[in-house]
């Protein structure tokens, strides 16, 4: 017994950084309790997530393989979204260009937010000259407006996956910065950021384990909003043909190209991926919205 | 032995829209090895920035000036910011008056706690959480294993100030900065957290600043007290002369603005006429001179300086005329 003691209280009085196993299941029943609508966007968010990644498994048909017999066919049990006008299936092709958008826009997220996070956290926690400086940068950043600046950026580089994960990334970035410097200041304003410093913290370990996790509900939410948001712009810039370049499907240019061209006869072409769209942004949006409000530790334990 | 703290002519200015304020003004002030010594004065009259100023806290609105603050035989106005940082929490712990938002809401009480053995002992994190158990049961929190694994909402106020003094305690430190310990919590709850804090300051030979406005809590808890007006001190004396014989008519109106439970309830209450003295504007004689019952002409024109009045005891008044 007594020999089991160190290790007891070790993985026990650590509730942050190595939960006990069960937390995170009673995690899920608060999720399912308290933000059902929540908990079904994380649900059909993660499905469609595993469909897209799985792109290529599920897929009953070869996205490029083109049949002029099979034109423009009515959503069947062969073909479920119908095909389009070269009679390649809309279904096979809504999963690999979801897997495509999905990838830019989980990984111009990430970027986005760490951008966010790292500036945000630099001029809201030092202020003074350095916020003023930041500040101004991001201002005259913000000055472009971001189709300008994303068409700029493409016609140099060419357009493609990593220069739109990079460019998105930056943009969301730069500008989500205000937002995370925001929660920064009010948080810096605390009296326990000041304990903090009277205990001879570094300002690292200040912003890193008394800032940081402050702010995380903003950071969450962030991070979800802009997952839709990127979803949004790169179909924006395939619709514009800046984004990933053909024959590679994505719902923007499933969008743009044959969808819009053959609206009237085969209205699935722009049904199906443009529900796609929606349904994603919309279930990732409720999910973020949840997360936020379940991991306010201000709200811990009062209900 | 030399003083475990000397503070010698400390100034603080802030920069501000309307021009350069002086907070704190010349002050000077020594505490010796386990001694507690008491900071009085109305808001505004520079006892919390004078802490913030020894601590080195106050940003870079404010100019610390003087001829230094000596603690322990090193100048701590002298330091780099990391040598700074590692008396900080270490050598000299602060409590702060709001025991509401001193604690960060998202770490448990225990991981706080550590914190400071950890940055400054280089303690593991089990043993520091060891050392945090010991130190919430020397604060009188029944159950402490049990409660280091709780967030700070689900204490009180008082047990919050409790568990600050714990982290102040945390690295044994010389001297303690408590800034109006006990002013956000209930008057049953004051008098718990005061004896707590003289009691563990006695048992491990740290000294006490305490920074408060009531004189009740001087009159119990401190050996030497230190009274501010307007970013000065007016008088310092031993707890025992000051109650006894006041010198300073600052100190007279504050005694008798102190309510009393033998007067008569019908009497108004006794208060010092007019208001605190505007830092950017403060008149060219002694600043209390306005607000003075004794006060006369040369009051008006010539600051006095602080003066020994009789054997550790000094104040800064001309004298009736």
């Amino acid at each position: 017994m007594s020999a089991n003691v160190p290790t007891a209280s070790a993985t026990t009085v650590e509730p942050t950084s190595d939960r006990p196993p069960h937390a995170l299941s009673s995690f899920l029943r608060r999720l399912a309790r308290e933000k059902p609508l929540g908990l079904a966007g994380g649900i059909v968010f993660v499905l469609l997530f595993v469909f897209c990644v799985l792109a290529q498994v599920i897929a009953p048909f070869d996205v490029n393989d083109t049949s002029l017999v099979r034109r423009l066919e009515a959503p069947s049990w062969n073909h479920l979204m119908g095909t389009d006008h070269l009679g390649r299936d809309v279904f096979s092709r809504v999963l690999v260009g979801g897997q495509i958008s999905m990838i830019v826009a989980v990984l111009a997220s990430a970027l986005s937010v760490v951008v966010s996070v790292v500036l945000g956290m630099i001029a809201g926690y030092f202020g003074g000259r350095t916020d003023m400086i930041t500040q101004r940068f991001v201002d005259a950043w913000m000055i472009f407006p971001d189709l300008i600046l994303l068409i700029v950026v493409i016609s140099v580089l060419g357009p493609g996956a990593p220069q739109t994960v990079i460019v998105l990334g930056l943009l969301y970035g730069i500008a989500g910065s205000r937002i995370v410097r925001g929660a920064v200041m009010t948080v810096r304003e605390m009296t326990y950021t000041r304990a903090a410093q009277t205990i001879g913290a570094s300002w690292w370990h200040i912003l890193w384990r008394h800032i940081l996790p402050n702010i995380a509900p903003v950071v969450i939410l962030l991070f979800t909003a802009r997952i839709g948001a990127v979803i949004l712009a790169e179909a924006g810039l395939s619709f514009l043909g800046l984004g990933i370049p053909p024959p590679a499907p994505t719902w923007g240019s499933m969008l743009s190209g044959t969808g819009r061209s053959y609206m009237y006869i085969a209205p699935w072409l722009a049904i199906a991926p443009g529900l796609c769209l929606t349904v994603v942004v919309y279930s990732i949006n409720m999910f973020g919205d949840a997360m936020r409000d379940l991991l306010d530790p201000r709200l811990r334990g009062t209900r | 032995m030399t003083a475990l703290l000397d503070v010698r002519d400390l100034s603080v200015t802030f920069r501000t829209e309307h021009g350069p304020l002086r907070a704190v003004d010349g002050v000077s002030f020594q505490v010796a090895r386990g001694e507690t010594l008491a900071i009085v004065g109305e808001s505004g009259s520079g006892k919390s920035v004078t802490a913030l100023a020894l601590l080195g806290l106050l940003g870079n609105a404010a100019t610390v000036e003087g001829a230094g603050v000596m603690f322990d035989d090193c100048d701590l106005t002298a330091l780099t910011p990391e040598a700074m940082r590692r008396i900080r929490g270490n050598r000299i712990a602060m409590v702060f008056q709001e025991p509401m938002s001193s604690l960060n809401p998202v770490l448990t009480v225990g991981e706080q706690i550590a914190e400071p053995i950890r940055l400054h002992k280089k303690a593991s994190k089990a043993e520091a959480l060891r050392m945090a158990a010991g130190l919430l049961e020397k604060v009188s929190i029944p159950d402490a294993a049990a409660r280091l694994k709780e967030y700070p909402h689900q204490f009180s106020g008082g047990m919050r100030q409790r568990v600050l003094i714990a982290m102040a305690l945390a690295c044994q430190p010389a001297l303690i900065v408590a800034d109006e310990p006990t002013t956000a919590l209930d008057v049953t709850v004051q008098a718990q957290i005061l004896d707590l804090l003289r009691q563990l300051t006695r048992e491990s030979g740290a000294a006490l600043v305490l920074i408060t406005h009531d004189l009740g809590v001087v009159a119990r808890y401190a050996d030497r007290v230190a009274v501010m007006y307007a970013g000065r001190i007016v008088e310092s004396a031993s707890v025992r002369d000051l109650f006894r014989d006041p010198r300073h008519p600052y100190t007279r109106g504050l005694m008798a603005s102190s309510p009393r439970l033998a007067v008569e309830a019908k009497t108004a209450m006794a208060t010092i006429a007019g208001q605190p003295p505007d830092l950017a504007r403060l008149p060219a004689g002694c600043s209390f001179a306005p607000r003075c019952p004794d006060a006369h002409a040369r009051c008006l024109v010539e600051r006095p300086m602080l003066e020994v009045v009789s054997p550790g005891r000094v104040s800064a008044c001309h004298g009736p005329a």
